[in-house]
């Protein structure tokens, strides 16, 4: 599998690691990043997955995928054992995204980590003229059955960044499928990807 | 010596069995001499020998893995797993599948004769280990000329043989395929397996296990350690759908103590089914090298020091109905195999038959082997 036909985000981190590199996807779906990674970059790709059909898929496409949940099994990882870890559209479902984004700088040299923002415009207005929690192309789910339990903004992670000592190494902004100017991201990106790495 | 092909050399087909010298030195000090394996293979061992898999059975299994079983007639006990078109096929792969040693499927046992006195052994078999069933089907795969393994595969106690080989040869294995098993007995394990034994060995035909000479075996006894541990094989969910709590062939309790319950009658069944088959002496020896495997004990008490000289790529399998080696047994082989780096993958199928399910219909089971096994190669 290629780049293409990978969500936006995942393929913009696969252009982004660098080649051979050793990588572990918390999160990783039905594992297509990881399979584009193997595939198209010689990445040895470990991946971390919460739901056994996604697992069952991961491992049935060869790759080494273990079901588990990164609130609570990060913890058996030991120090800097991955050039990166990537948390794709999963910190905003974690029980405590501070002290994931914690474990991914530990276990990686450096994270990518990507949500969707939850102050986008479209959101925004929803929210201010409906009185309505956003149920958006962006965030489809109701609020009583979403898996997102922590929404955030970009200028929210940003702050964590900052109040945590964290480093950007990058940053990149999704409308749709196309990379967004960074400025005014917190309005006008459905989507953020920063690459992160410990203070 | 690696392109060896099943037709034309005894070697290799089914119902084999061989008588090798050793000696194979036990766990416990002893040793064993002579050390007979009775095997089967099925399919071609490749030109570089690449493409050998070893099944290691469970407790009561054998190596009529994709054949016919001899007593019963019964397919092979894990046809669901291995043959043509599924995930083990011996159009692509060499497989191996040997009877533990210890059994009585024709590997050396308790009812085997003792060359000191040329009578069966019994209870001076000496008493053996999983690492011992390991180290006894390397002499095998050395007399088949088998050098590395692709793949070791095995359930429950073949799960504890799989997940044993890359601890005790870490340059043979290649891959590793471990389903409903555990790296440890733990307590409620060992407690189950002393209920057999006690159920055995309280059997007045037991007689110390010198049973072989009049044929009078114990077999009240045996049936009741089968109908124990059977109970731990099945779920409670699975009891309840398959028998409830009909009543069997009656329409009223009789007030007595037939088997009123259709479950009772079930369990009766299978006690009697299970000695026709197989030797308590064996089902004493077996039990008790399950309980005494505990692969961190044997490595400085770390399961991920254990790991750490293989490079083997690992696949876990539980069952969320398996409360004899449940999930979190799987989990604590996962989290080791982390920590050593390991490639790892682990995944808990939904199933309602308990531990039993690796052995059953499931289609995820056989997706996640074959695509382990393909390794994304297609």
């Amino acid at each position: 599998m290629s780049e293409e036909g990978l969500r936006p985000d995942l393929a913009l981190i696969a252009r982004t690691v660098t080649p051979g590199a050793r990588v572990l996807d918390v999160g990783c779906g039905d594992g297509a990043l990881m399979a584009a990674l193997r595939d198209a970059k010689q990445v040895d790709a470990r991946g971390l997955e919460i739901d056994g059909d996604n697992v069952a898929a991961a491992v049935g496409r060869g790759l080494s995928v273990v079901q588990g949940d990164a609130d609570t099994d990060l913890a058996y990882y030991p120090d800097a054992s991955f050039d990166y870890a990537i948390l794709s559209q999963t910190l905003q479902t974690t029980r405590r995204p501070d002290l994931v984004v914690e474990e991914l700088l530990r276990i990686g040299r450096q994270a990518f980590v990507s949500f969707p923002n939850f102050a986008h415009w479209r959101g925004r207005l929803s929210l201010m003229w409906g009185g309505r929690m956003p149920v958006t192309r962006l965030l489809p789910d109701t609020w009583y059955d979403t898996l997102n339990i922590h929404h955030v903004t970009v200028d929210d992670f940003r702050a964590l960044v900052k109040e945590r000592g964290w480093k950007i190494d990058g940053q990149w902004f999704l409308k749709g499928d196309k990379e967004t100017t960074h400025a005014n991201a917190n309005l006008f990106a459905e989507h953020a990807v920063f690459l992160l790495r410990r203070g | 010596m690696a392109s060896a092909s099943s037709t034309d050399d005894s070697r290799f087909g089914l119902r084999r069995q061989v008588r090798l010298a050793g000696p194979l030195r036990l766990d416990s000090g002893a040793v064993l001499a002579p050390v007979d394996i009775a095997y089967e293979t099925y399919g071609a061992m490749n030109a570089d020998g690449s493409n050998v898999i070893l099944i290691c059975h469970a407790l009561t299994g054998d190596q009529y893995v994709a054949s016919d079983h001899p007593v019963t007639g019964k397919p092979g006990w894990w046809w669901r797993m291995v043959g043509e078109g599924k995930p083990v096929d011996p159009a692509r792969h060499f497989i191996v599948c040997a009877n533990v040693i210890g059994s009585c499927m024709g590997s050396s046992g308790p009812a085997s004769i003792d060359p000191a006195s040329n009578t069966p052994y019994a209870m001076r078999f000496p008493v053996l280990t999983i690492a011992d069933m390991v180290r006894a089907q390397a002499l095998l795969l050395d007399h088949l000329g088998v050098g590395r393994l692709a793949a070791v595969i095995g359930g429950s106690m073949g799960g504890m043989q799989a997940l044993s080989w890359p601890t005790i040869f870490p340059n043979r294995v290649e891959s590793c395929i471990v389903i409903a098993s555990t790296a440890r007995h733990s307590a409620q394990n060992i407690a189950f397996h002393e209920v057999g034994r006690q159920a055995i060995m309280a059997d007045p035909n037991w007689r110390g296990g010198d049973y072989y000479a009049d044929g009078q075996v114990p077999s009240a006894g045996l049936a009741v350690a089968r109908m124990a541990a059977h109970i731990t094989y099945l779920s409670e969910a699975g009891l309840t759908e398959k028998f409830g709590r009909r009543l069997q062939g009656r329409d009223a309790k009789t007030f007595g103590f037939d088997a009123d319950f259709q479950v009772e009658s079930y369990l009766r069944h299978q006690g009697l089914s299970f000695v026709e088959r197989f030797d308590a002496n064996s089902y004493l020896y077996i039990t008790r090298a399950m309980d005494y495997y505990d692969i961190a004990e044997d490595h400085g008490g770390s399961l991920a020091t254990a790991f750490a000289p293989s490079k083997a790529r690992f696949c876990l399998v539980s069952f969320d109905t398996d409360w004899l080696y449940p999930t979190a047994e799987s989990r604590v082989i996962v989290h080791a195999l982390n920590a050593s780096g390991a490639q790892a993958s682990f995944v808990e199928l939904s199933s309602p038959f308990g531990h039993d399910a690796f052995l059953l219909e499931c289609p995820e089971l056989n997706r996640v082997v074959d695509g382990f096994l393909k390794g994304g190669r297609a």
